[in-house]
């Protein structure tokens, strides 16, 4: 089965734990974790909820393959709904958390409510208790992370913590688990600190079990690791260089967003790559990473583990920052382009330490990145002061002003306050909202849509904003995984996001990670789900899972307000051709994908899923 | 020629495929708790050590018990606790000083690595060969007094 | 030498020089012509039903004996009149009848008194240096080698008696040790002679004293009454299982570790159960206030009735009820009283043995007593402390077994220098495990740290030592903690300086095992 087949409701304005049964009629249909959480906060909360009242949901979810030898089965999701957009808010981290709620038998843990004061979650196997936070409010991720693994005195103890953004109203805070690990995106971290939960702290010794068919299970896991192993991007490119594999590659093709998306290539992308990360430095012959690190059971270990020179300047003879002498998690890909492309800045080491202040403090670095970028155009059209900066020279490329405005992001001070709104709000406020880069309130990723047009679809259509993690066609329009698409044809585009989308949902909802799908088709990912549950999971049964629970995400979404005019994407890359490289001239051709979208998926023109849909999904 | 564990913290991810290949093997579960090898990571210093009983030639643990519990495996080397002996007073667990005995609350004994009668599934699960089984020249004990003789410049003084 | 000797040498791990030689100096004792099956003789446990082994304790004054004829070992010359209480499995087993013969008296290379681990291991480790070497092991119980430390699981059934026995009922025979039951009533050092309570004599080449402790019979009044047990050997256990039933009302006198170790036995037994420590607090020698007093709490939590800073003034019998007086004017009514305050060396039958005693047999680093040839190991020697450097009595099995084993190794002439035992408890109480570790109480001027989570029962306390230590672990204790403890032992003998893994321990102490990996292995390996 390897479900544990049970489920946690906490009730934080009662202050209760109460196990219930999973229902099994729902994990049928949606298997696990984002499929099946977003079930239960479907059925559970009204869509127009406000994202931070008591009233939201907060869900946090594994999947039937977490905590088993599958590869990468270690994920888990936080599932919510979410306050930077206001739509469905699905997380997905890795780390080894996810592994420990399955250990200590439970599939998922829903929160509701809002505790009167603040606390944690503490689960050991059967007993599960909320306990006073007090001490732990106000303190950063790793400083509570530390505390709690004190207090327990169980160096095994995993910790899913918020930091001190999301207490400050950061919108884009995330949930950082096992130091370095998040799920990170669209503010779920806000969500946890609304209902005054600072952290989940967990420890297992259950065992993940009840195999359906044992044999066919390892043979199935066997094949995958193999085909994982003997692929190029899996078995070589993740490994070595992390996905900063991406900074070159993408950066070439002309497909790397720059300074606020305004162009595309970046000049100091070959220093930000994953490649510069293994240049020894000149302070102490060095490189940037350390090594790379596996999540609970990933054979790929695609994880960056770095350090920043310590001869930089944003740690330098600093004695409050001793926690960044050391090694911690990052950069990753998307995180260096949007906090290094995307704000002009090729600082290696000003990127590693942020993206370290990401980690300890717990928000979303795309987010971030890009709203500085947003920022720092808003300051070049002169539409932000030195005023408002409290005197931070917010210009592309400055790296010490990246490193300050994180400071204050951190702690809610002076103009990091208004950072913390994301640059859909920033850029309302002041007067210029074609400048905030987002779809539905989301940013962007590193993947230029003029410069991909399959990725352009995915983002405009994307249920949680612009999002690459919802339907990776770049896998395709670049690494020709499955096939090669070319990445600036529209032809064959719509078909391809929603395949991408699909099968993403069903692998987000498995217990997996995506980056499996560089090597696995479903021909690889439905064998394992299949020996591993009950009920007869084919490559059919799965991708049509998939398909149910993107259309119910976007049902939930219309219902919370979304429209089709909501699907789109922000003029600029709408209008303004890329001006030079190798896709100069492209801009993305969204009407040419939208309807034909729509159509495929079995929605009006309106974006809404039609009664047929509805029905043949069995929604 | 006898085999051993032979364990490289430098080729170690940290994915615990060997702590979950260990349970499954000796459980029918994977339980990581439960797991006889265990990887530390160090996050600040960014590193990975799998570690588990070297199956030394001291034997502390065998030579602790006093309901003879642990006993000598001859076709592997491996000292292995016999469950139905064992009272689980835990002296082996502190007479360890690898601490890699370990008591086991759920069955009230103790539990080490036994090699797995000579085909250790931790080894076989590692992705990147951090855990390899080979023959027993500079592994196991070899290697635990080279890194104590490189970690202990002040003992040489006192020897 | 290296380094890892000098660890070996720390842990008392052999290490001989090359040009040592192994065989045994004394050449005067003629070689056995051949491992002899029949030698001796090796009582062994194996065919033993329970019905012989009360058979024996009725017998007890008045042993068979038989002896064998055909030992290479027996020297015919010494004198002969009295009887010696030898028994050999092979001539048992030809005649059932225990039929009493013709004593002698004997020689050996090897004497060793206790019959305990301590004991049990000083033969093993003899045998192995000496393949041909005469080796006797004398217990002055009436059963097979046993553990002590097993004796809490037969009381709640997890094992039978067999499963105390130490090794396998043919394994004295396998290895050719003699096991001789008998009382040793005296050293004569002169004449390197045991006399035996029965009178009569075993000459030896080199002697081992383990002969271990005994409990301190508390001075009150009636506690020489038929219910008032020990809990110490077999004969105890028994006599425990039969009165605590069920229900039945046991006073425990005394929360020290033996205390504690059959506290667990006895309320699964399911008596009522009550602790009377006059101490502060339970297990004061091994837990400090924090420790102890978490304990406490957890044990009056699982319904055992504890008294600390409380006496016992008198038990006394009426109408065949027992009822315990307490210093406080309570009384208590028991079916059962078990005396656990505390045990002492036997070294009584040492008197006027020329063996100089001071709490225990003095010893120096090689197990050595002032006399040459005899050594002492165990509980009953006053061996070195690891940690103090002090020679003290620290009656805990892994030091019995290091002494056996060192003792052992010097009396093959080997040149073993005991480095000292690390004095280490682990108990485990109604499922509330707890561990202490050499300076659990800290030295002087010494960093230490803490944690104290009452709530969840958990306690860790790590000492340092000063100046150039100041960065090696001396000390700890634990509570609610089983992982990867001994390798708090590891760090406190080998004394790894932990550099600026003692400053990461000062912040979080769970994270010792990684202090011990980052400190003993190679972890710089750069991508």
């Amino acid at each position: 089965m390897s479900w544990t087949k049970k489920i946690l409701r906490v009730n934080l304005t009662e202050g209760t734990c109460t196990p219930e049964p999973l229902n099994m009629e729902w994990a049928n249909d949606y298997l696990g974790q984002r499929g099946l959480a977003t079930k239960y906060l479907v059925e559970e909360t009204d869509p127009t909820v406000d994202p931070l009242s008591p009233d939201n949901k907060m869900i946090m979810a594994t999947g039937p393959l977490t905590g088993t030898m599958a590869s990468t089965g270690g994920r888990y999701s936080v599932i919510t709904k979410g306050p930077l957009t206001g739509a469905i808010a699905c997380s997905n981290s890795g780390g080894f958390i996810g592994n420990e709620f399955k250990n200590a038998g439970w599939d998922m843990i829903i929160f509701e409510g809002k505790s009167p004061t603040p606390v944690y979650l503490y689960i050991e196997d059967d007993l599960t208790e909320l306990r006073p936070a007090d001490d732990l409010w106000g303190k950063s991720a790793w400083e509570a992370d530390e505390m709690l693994h004190k207090i327990h005195q169980n160096p095994e103890l995993k910790i899913a913590v918020i930091g001190r953004t999301a207490e400050n109203g950061c919108l884009f805070a995330g949930v950082i688990n096992d130091l370095h690990r998040a799920a990170g995106r669209s503010g779920v971290g806000t969500v946890m600190a609304s209902k005054n939960l600072k952290a989940v702290a967990v420890y297992g010794t259950k065992g993940v079990g009840s195999l359906d068919n044992p044999d066919a299970f390892f043979e199935a896991v066997a094949d995958g690791k193999e085909v994982l192993a003997e692929n190029a991007v899996t078995g070589q490119g993740l490994p070595t260089y992390g996905t900063q594999v991406l900074m070159n590659v993408i950066n070439s093709v002309g497909g790397l967003p720059a300074k606020n998306m305004r162009d595309v290539g970046f000049e100091g992308a070959e220093n930000i790559s994953g490649e510069a990360m293994h240049e020894p430095r000149p302070s102490d012959g060095k490189p940037n990473l350390t090594t790379n690190g596996a999540c609970f059971g990933c054979t790929i270990a695609c994880g960056r583990i770095s350090s920043i020179d310590k001869t930089h300047f944003s740690i330098k003879d600093q004695a409050d920052k001793t926690q960044y002498q050391g090694s911690s998690g990052g950069l990753e890909y998307e995180a260096a382009w949007s906090l290094g492309a995307d704000t002009g800045v090729d600082d290696l080491d000003a990127l590693t330490y942020v993206n370290f202040v990401c980690n300890e403090d717990g928000f979303d670095p795309i987010t971030f990145g890009c709203t500085v970028a947003a920022a720092m155009e808003l300051f070049e059209a002169g539409k932000i002061t030195l005023e408002d900066t409290g005197g931070i020279e917010l210009k592309f490329g400055s790296a010490e002003a990246l490193v300050a405005i994180t400071e204050q992001l951190v702690t809610g001070e002076g103009f990091g306050a208004e950072i913390a709104m994301g640059s859909k709000r920033l850029c309302e406020k002041y007067d210029a909202p074609e400048l905030s880069m987002s779809v539905k309130g989301l940013e962007f990723p590193a993947y230029d849509p003029r410069g991909f047009q399959g990725i352009g679809l995915n983002y405009a259509t994307s249920n949680r904003g612009a999002c690459h993690v919802r339907g990776y066609t770049i896998a395709s329009e670049v690494l020709g995984i499955p096939v090669k698409t070319e990445q600036t044809d529209t032809d064959g585009k719509p078909e391809l996001v929603k395949a991408f989308q699909d099968a993403t949902a069903l692998v987000d909802s498995a217990g997996i990670c995506l980056f499996t799908t560089f090597a696995w088709g479903m021909d690889n990912i439905a064998p394992q789900i299949d020996a591993a549950c009950e009920g007869d999971w084919s490559v059919d049964k799965c991708l049509e899972a998939g398909e149910r629970i993107w259309n119910m995400e976007r049902i939930y979404n219309n219902a919370a307000g979304f429209t089709a005019d909501d699907d789109t994407l922000p003029k600029r890359l709408l209008k303004e051709a890329i001006k030079s490289g190798p896709t100069e001239g492209q801009v993305n051709r969204l009407g040419e994908m939208l309807p034909q979208y729509y159509e495929l998926r079995g929605w009006t023109p309106e974006g809404v899923p039609t009664a047929e849909t509805i029905s043949r999904l069995g929604l | 020629m006898q085999k051993s564990l032979h364990l490289d913290p430098a080729k170690c991810t940290g994915c615990l495929q060997c702590e979950m290949a260990c349970s499954y093997e000796k459980l029918g579960e994977f339980n990581p708790s439960r797991s006889l090898i265990k990887v530390f990571s160090f996050h600040f210093e960014g590193r990975f050590a799998p570690y588990t009983c070297t199956q030394c030639d001291e034997a502390w643990c065998q030579r602790a018990c006093p309901v003879d519990a642990i006993t000598l495996d001859m076709s592997t080397g491996a000292k292995i606790v016999i469950e139905d002996k064992c009272v689980g007073c835990k002296v082996c667990t502190i007479s360890c000083p690898f601490g890699t005995v370990n008591y086991v609350q759920q069955t009230g004994k103790v539990a080490k690595c036994d090699l797995c009668g000579g085909d250790p599934q931790c080894a076989k699960a590692c992705p990147t060969d951090a855990i390899t089984f080979i023959d027993a020249n500079a592994t196991g004990y070899d290697r635990m007094k080279a890194y104590a003789e490189k970690s202990l410049p002040s003992a040489e003084a006192s020897a | 030498m290296s380094i890892f000797n000098a660890i070996k040498r720390l842990f008392g791990m052999s290490d001989t020089p090359q040009n040592q030689t192994q065989k045994i100096v004394d050449t005067d004792i003629p070689e056995p012509k051949q491992a002899s099956k029949s030698k001796l003789a090796t009582e062994t446990s194996i065919e033993k039903t329970e019905k012989e082994i009360s058979t024996k304790i009725n017998d007890d004054n008045k042993q068979s004996t038989e002896t064998t004829e055909d030992s290479e070992y027996i020297d015919e010359n010494i004198d002969s009149s009295t009887n010696t209480t030898i028994k050999s499995q092979k001539d048992k087993l030809e005649d059932s009848s225990l039929t009493t013969k013709d004593t002698k008296h004997y020689t050996t290379h090897h004497a060793i008194i206790g019959a305990g681990p301590c004991g049990v291991v000083a033969a093993e480790t003899l045998r192995k240096e000496n393949p041909t070497a005469e080796i006797t092991l004398i217990g002055n119980e009436n059963e097979p080698p046993y553990s002590r430390m097993a004796i809490p699981y037969l009381l709640i059934n997890k094992i039978g008696e067999e499963g105390t026995h130490l090794r396998q009922s043919d394994h004295y025979q396998k290895q050719n040790i003699n096991y001789l039951q008998q009382t040793v009533a005296s050293v004569d050092a002169n004449k390197n002679e045991l006399v035996m309570a029965d009178g009569s004599t075993l000459v030896y080449k080199k002697l081992l004293i383990a002969a271990g402790s005994h409990p301190i019979a508390p001075p009150i009044e009636g506690i020489d009454l038929p219910n008032v047990h020990s809990c110490w050997t077999l004969k105890d256990a028994r006599q425990i299982a039969s009165i605590a039933k069920e229900g039945s009302n046991v006073v425990l006198m005394g929360a020290g570790f033996i205390g504690c170790i059959i506290l667990e036995a006895l309320v699964k037994r399911g008596v009522k159960l009550s602790i009377i420590e006059m101490g502060s607090r339970m297990v004061p020698r091994m837990m400090d206030e924090k420790a102890g007093g978490l304990l406490e709490k957890w044990c009056i939590e699982k319904g055992v009735n504890v008294l600390t800073s409380t006496k016992i003034t008198a038990i006394k019998e009426s109408d065949g009820n027992m009822r315990v007086e307490l210093d406080n004017g309570d009384k208590l009514v028991a079916d059962l009283v078990i005396s656990a305050t505390g045990v002492k060396p036997n070294t009584a039958f040492l008197e006027n043995s020329g063996i100089e005693v001071n709490d225990g047999i003095t010893v120096n680093n090689k197990l050595q007593t002032n006399i040459e040839n005899i050594y002492a190991a165990g509980d009953v020697a006053q061996g070195k402390d690891f940690s103090t450097g002090k020679y003290e009595v620290q009656a805990i099995q892994p030091t019995a077994v290091d002494h056996g084993r060192i003792a052992a190794l010097n009396m093959s002439g080997k040149h073993v220098e005991h480095s000292g035992s690390l004095n280490m408890n682990v108990l485990d109480t109604l499922g509330l495990i707890s561990h202490s570790f050499g300076l659990w109480m800290g030295v002087e001027g010494g960093d230490s740290v803490e944690i104290y989570n009452p709530d969840a029962y958990k306690y860790l306390n790590l000492r340092f030592g000063t100046d150039e230590n100041a960065d090696v672990l001396v000390g700890a204790s634990t509570l609610g903690m089983t992982q990867h403890i001994g390798v708090l032992r590891g760090l406190i003998e080998s004394k790894i300086h932990l550099k600026e893994w003692k400053e990461h321990l000062l912040v979080d102490p769970t994270r010792i095992m990684e202090a011990y990996l980052a400190s003993t292995q190679e972890l710089d390996n750069a991508v």
